[in-house]
């Protein structure tokens, strides 16, 4: 019941975060360096482990894929395989969860050490909202930053696993019939669903960790179980969130 | 190249009132512990209050209530006719407080620090802001360390940016908190001149919580000692220089005594 309670006012809190957040939306433009620095450092800075784990993924896929699907003689749909998975549900969730583990923690860290170290009691004082220049700038960058991220994190999948399925013995198809199958099924709609998932992942990821920063109470080693707080609600979010959008976007 | 004086501070006046602040009955409890009794307070509009006391006795908390940070479980601050706990009072009234450990923004540089709030409030142009942040950090003599960041401070210098931040905010009501604790004598002289010429130019209201003595004694109109949580004594400077009441007198000039130790009679007492 008190958990169930706890979880209702941590619902509040982060709609009402949004909303405090939101009131300033007039002030982006002129926080524009602000944004772009954000930017940079939730998508730019991200950039190589997502291409890198995204690669991997579609290499495993086709070769998992490759592996089952020869019993049916079904090989040569391998690419529509990879492509529709990684589009629709791979690319998104795992560039969400990757953004989780390396954004929403350091957004966490970031945010619960300015409270603990009263910055934001500061910010505060100065009749300065930290809802307008933490997060509000957070939250723009990584909207403009999740759709290219998952759209890269998407595209590197496929290629690992038309590299796979090139190389792979027992697969043996080749770069040009991969391709052929991932086109054959893909619709525009599918790739503007998967963008949209990662959009509303990336979105929940970095206001629940500006909640949970902002949170904070205590000292130096309430920070350390504010980030952990952060990642654990976050994958959680993720798995729980890809369930109910994919259920919408079907 | 700059010797700091309080006599280099040329302040805007600021045109608008000055502020005082009531405090009634105020009483703060955390979970169960009573930090705050049944505090009564009245500080003039454009004085200098010296708040006293030992380590842990609330004076930190009394002035978070001041400034709007912590809410009371009963009784009211009020600055002017303004409730401190109401978040339009900040529009109404500028207030500045020099928090106990500086809580500069580690991400800013010494200059954007200062910068912030001109900045964020659009106050004046870039070049108006540059001599506004110039000024007052030449007053604190920190003109060596205006590009660096807050990690790269000693602890003196946190606590000179954190007052050049509020001089910065041109505020109606200043709040410092233990503003020379951690600084060598010839600067703690400096900052209480600072604190005084700052009052005799634009007559703000000022709130010094501190364990200086001579600060105290020197610059407040009024001096208040805070004990437990408790107001133990309000008055002028002449009332402390030899008082009267044996607890005041041990804290504001405790006399070292090796034959008999405090922290001897502490383990006693626990008997
Ligand atoms: N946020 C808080 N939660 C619980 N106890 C607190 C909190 N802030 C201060 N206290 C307690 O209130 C008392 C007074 O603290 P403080 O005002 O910081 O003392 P000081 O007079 O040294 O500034 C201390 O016993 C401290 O432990
Ligand atoms: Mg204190």
């Amino acid at each position: 019941m008190t958990f169930l309670n706890a979880i209702i006012g941590h619902i509040g809190g982060t709609v009402l975060l949004l909303g405090r957040s939101l009131k300033h939306v007039g002030t982006l433009p002129g926080q524009s360096r602000r944004v772009i620095e954000q930017c940079y450092i939730i998508g730019f800075t991200s950039l190589p482990i997502v291409t890198i784990l995204t690669f991997f993924i579609g290499s495993v896929l086709a070769l998992q894929s490759g592996y089952s699907m020869e019993n049916f003689g079904a090989k040569q749909f391998i690419g529509t395989l990879v492509g529709l998975s990684m589009v629709r549900e791979l690319g998104p969730v795992m560039v969400a969860i990757l953004i989780a583990g390396r954004v929403g923690s350091a957004i966490a860290a970031e945010l619960a050490s300015m409270k603990v170290f009263q910055e934001v009691d500061a910010l505060e004082t100065m009749n300065i909202p930290a809802e307008r220049i933490l997060v509000l700038p957070r939250l723009a960058a990584i909207l403009v930053m999740m759709p290219p991220l998952a759209l890269i994190g998407i595209i590197c999948g496929w290629y690992g696993g038309a590299l796979v399925s090139e190389y792979t013995h027992s697969i043996s198809v080749d770069n040009a019939a991969y391709f052929a199958a991932l086109k054959a099924y893909m619709k525009n709609r599918d790739v503007i669903d998967g963008l949209l998932k990662a959009e509303v992942f990336g979105f929940v990821i970095v206001l629940v960790c500006c909640y949970i920063g902002l949170s904070t109470r205590g000292g130096p080693r309430e920070i350390g179980a504010s980030v952990t707080k952060a990642v654990v609600t976050s994958l959680i979010l993720i798995l729980v969130l890809d369930y109910f959008v994919t259920k919408a976007l079907l | 190249m700059s010797t700091p004086s309080a006599s280099a501070f040329t302040a805007t006046p600021f045109v608008g009132k000055t502020f005082g602040v009531t405090v009634k009955g105020l009483t703060k409890q955390f979970g169960r512990a009573t930090v705050l009794h049944d505090i009564n307070l009245e500080v003039r509009p454009g004085e200098i209050f010296c708040l006293m006391g030992p380590s842990g006795s609330g004076k930190s908390v009394l002035l978070k209530h001041i400034a709007g940070l912590e809410r009371a479980t009963s009784g009211e601050v009020r600055i002017g006719e303004h409730d401190a706990g109401d978040p339009d009072t900040r529009d109404k009234v500028h207030l500045a407080l020099v928090f106990q450990a500086g809580a500069l923004f580690n991400s800013l540089s010494v200059y954007d620090n200062l910068a912030l709030y001109p900045r964020e409030h659009r106050l004046c142009s870039e070049a108006g802001i540059r001599e506004r942040v110039m000024n007052a950090l030449s007053i604190l003599s920190l003109e060596k360390a205006v590009k660096k960041y807050p990690s790269e401070l000693s602890g003196g210098m946190k606590k000179r940016v954190a007052i050049a931040r509020a001089l910065v905010m041109e505020p109606q009501l200043l709040l410092y908190d233990e503003p020379t604790s951690e600084l060598d004598p010839v600067m703690s002289a400096t900052i209480s001149e600072i604190i005084a010429t700052l009052r005799e130019q634009t007559a703000v209201t000022s709130i010094v919580v501190t364990h200086d003595r001579s600060l105290a004694l020197s610059i407040a109109d009024r001096i208040g000692i805070i004990m437990d949580g408790r107001i133990r004594a309000l008055g002028v400077p002449d009332d402390f220089r030899q008082p009267a009441d044996p607890a005041i007198a041990n804290f504001l000039s405790p006399v070292i005594d090796l034959k008999n130790p405090r922290f001897k009679q502490l383990e006693n007492s626990h008997e």
